[in-house]
């Protein structure tokens, strides 16, 4: 077990080494080269001289890419010139991420509430009403761009309805900061009104980004479903006339939820990019919505730090998630 | 469920596996339906398919199948309108015919009226003929971000899949650097190099996403392929390497490849509208193309949200389109339905 663990951390670190090379390459890479993504389009010539000899541009490649590596390692990414003006980018995406964390893992709990229970009734009652309309529903999902759907239910439940509000975090101002997690934030301060009014930001959003893992999570629990219910230990079960309850919980689901489980790891990547979409429909200050502002304000290392700390979380859930299977299922340790 | 396809997940990969091994993991189950082809693999399934060709057998599953017939149906729908809609189209879709009753004030968008049966977008041009017309560019970003897809993905992958050792370690390992990125963050990152962004950028940003999933996808077959009878039969007949190659195994290959096309097809629709949404899509937009009016439609979605419901609905059709048919495809062509 621990061999495997150092194993898969040895290939993170390749993967990492590998990111940065991307990205210095990808700095590199854009209009105006480096200089002109760090200081915006406008600045002077002496400015940008200055900032050519501090980063050492004008050295060897190599070179150039170990104080690259150096500076991403003291975390100094550079200070954004577009989205918050004068903040450091590390500053920013520290302050931002967590609401991203926050409006995922509430995607992620409303797919898997609503997926798990219909995949599992989907595959019991196969080729029924529920299964078809349930087996439509998914595929539908699936060609709905995200940002469309994020623009209906904006459209109906926030302007139209008033139901819920249309954009932002939260309006409660004056809300005390303990996690960045507003939700929870509210919870430990005991300021429920604040935290009400961040949960009723969420919803929609939820919802909205919710859509990508459901489809996902529901057919591979049906699949999985249906699988086991051919087994033979659930056949025995049966005539050992355990209850159905039994059956399902002990039987049945234990045995379906292990490719559910890689599953919803799998999502991390789709639930970031869709973050990108429905964070920039619903204003909500996350690193997507970041991420779509600063290209528009070509805010290039605000781009650069929210591409790495989002790969980079990518690649670690993956490893979790690896680390977890191989737990749950010795025999993924030897293959 | 039989004990045999759980053993084929794992196609022969060889050494420790990288990391998001989930993602790799299902491409990977995908080109295992390559490998465990032919009814004499599957035991108790020999009686009535004995001698049927896997895409023989495919098909006739398929031709009964609603949901197939469904998808081919739009497919073909789409296809058509897009070779015939510039004849189809009442106006010239570039035109500003209606561009005297706009006025950014009272009336930024000017409704039906007739002749203009949708009215008009926010330039005064004929919202009915730029979505006929829009068909073609959004068929053509579709088709060719999935076949520039394709083919780098044919060549990595056949590369891979061809020469063992270093040449498949070191594709291999790029290819798991290029999935541990989010797919829609690297095509934002790609098209973010662009210094002006163009159909072309998008297109190739698309693209490129796709291309470790092919290759992964078409190493995976092409390796459950090598040990096979008559790739051996091949070369104990001293037949070239290439030929064995480019004949025996990546012919038999393809499969799973396809089917992988049919879907990206539908994901690369749906991102180019959701790059051009985010502002890197082709800013020319005297040739439509849904994914663009759609991306373009949210200065207006308040107060005229009929201008991106229109382009959405047909993007949504015809990803549900490409979708229907990919996913019966896969599901004719994978062994364990074959029962």
């Amino acid at each position: 077990m621990l061999r495997f663990i150092v194993r898969r951390l040895l290939q993170l670190v390749l993967v990492i080494f590998a990111l940065s090379v991307l990205l210095f390459a990808w700095l590199k890479s854009l209009p105006g080269g480096t200089v002109s993504a760090m200081l915006g389009e406008r600045a002077t010539p002496e400015s940008r001289e200055a900032l050519t000899k501090e980063l050492g541009l004008d050295q060897p490649i190599p070179v150039q890419y170990w104080s690259f590596l150096k500076r991403a390692v003291q975390g100094d990414f550079g200070v954004s010139n577009g989205v918050q003006p004068g903040t450091p980018a590390l500053d920013l995406l520290l302050e931002r991420f967590p609401a991203t964390i926050e409006l995922s893992i509430s995607a992620l709990l409303v797919a898997v509430l609503l997926a798990l229970p219909l995949g599992y009734l989907a595959a019991r009652r196969r080729g029924g009403i529920l299964d078809n309309v349930a087996i439509v529903g998914s595929l539908v999902g699936v060609a709905v761009p995200v940002f469309f759907l994020a623009f209906l239910l904006k459209y109906w439940f926030a302007i139209e309805l008033g139901w819920m509000p249309v954009s932002g975090r939260q309006e409660v101002g004056n809300a005390t900061r303990v996690t960045g997690f507003f939700v929870l934030d509210g919870l430990l301060t005991r300021e429920w009104d604040a935290s009400l009014d961040a949960l009723k930001h969420l919803v929609l959003p939820a919802i909205a980004l919710a859509s990508i893992p459901f489809a996902m999570i529901f057919r591979i629990t049906r699949a999985s479903v249906l699988d086991v219910l051919d087994e033979d230990f659930v056949r025995t079960a049966r005539s050992k006339g355990l209850t159905s309850r039994v059956i399902r919980g002990r039987h049945i689901m234990r045995n379906a939820l292990l490719p559910v489980i890689t599953a919803i790891g799998l999502q991390t990547g789709l639930l970031l990019g869709g973050a990108i979409l429905t964070e920039t429909v619903f204003n909500f200050p996350g690193i997507g919505n970041a991420l779509s502002e600063g290209f528009t304000k070509r805010d290039y290392p605000v781009l650069q730090v929210i591409i790495l700390a989002a790969a980079g979380v990518y690649v670690l859930v993956n490893l979790v998630v690896d680390i977890l299977y191989a737990v749950v299922d010795p025999r993924v340790r030897t293959r | 469920m039989t004990p045999t396809h759980r053993d084929a997940r794992d196609p022969g990969t060889k050494g420790p596996r990288g990391l998001g091994s989930r993602k790799k993991e299902r491409i990977d189950e995908l080109a295992a339906t390559a490998g465990a082809s032919g009814p004499v693999d599957e035991a108790g399934a020999i009686d009535d398919t004995a001698g049927v060709s896997l895409i023989a057998s495919a098909w006739r599953r398929l031709r009964r199948s609603p949901v197939f017939l469904v998808g081919l149906a739009i497919t073909i729908a789409f296809v058509v309108l897009a070779i015939v809609s510039s004849w189809l189209a009442p106006h010239d879709p570039g035109e500003w015919l209606l561009y005297d009753k706009v006025s950014p004030q009272s009336n930024p968008i000017p409704g039906p009226e007739p002749g203009f049966p949708l009215g008009a977008d926010d330039k005064g041009r004929d919202l009915l003929s730029r979505l006929l017309v829009g068909s073609r560019q959004t068929l053509i970003v579709g088709v060719c971000a999935t076949l520039f897809g394709l083919a780098g993905g044919l060549v990595l992958g056949t590369l891979a899949g061809a020469f063992s050792g270093w040449v498949d370690s070191v594709i291999m390992r790029i290819v798991d650097v290029m999935l541990s990125i989010p797919s829609l963050l690297l095509a934002f990152s790609i098209s973010a190099v662009a210094s002006r962004p163009s159909q072309w950028t998008l297109i190739i940003a698309i693209a490129i996403v796709q291309i470790p999933i092919f290759a992964r996808l078409l190493r995976g077959s092409m390796l459950a392929q090598r040990s096979k009878d008559h790739v051996l039969a091949a070369r104990a007949l001293g037949v070239k390497k290439s030929a064995i190659v480019l004949r025996h195994m990546l012919p038999n290959s393809l499969g799973p490849v396809i089917v992988q096309a049919t879907l990206v097809l539908a994901t690369a629709i749906i991102d180019a509208a959701a790059l051009s949404f985010l502002g890197l899509g082709n800013p020319d937009d005297r040739n439509p193309e849904w994914g663009q009016m759609l991306g373009r439609a949210q200065t207006y979605i308040y107060d005229h949200p009929h201008l991106a419901f229109y382009p959405a609905i047909c993007i949504i059709i015809v990803a549900l389109g490409f979708t229907l048919m990919g996913e019966s495809l896969r599901e004719a062509l994978d062994p364990k339905s074959r029962r």
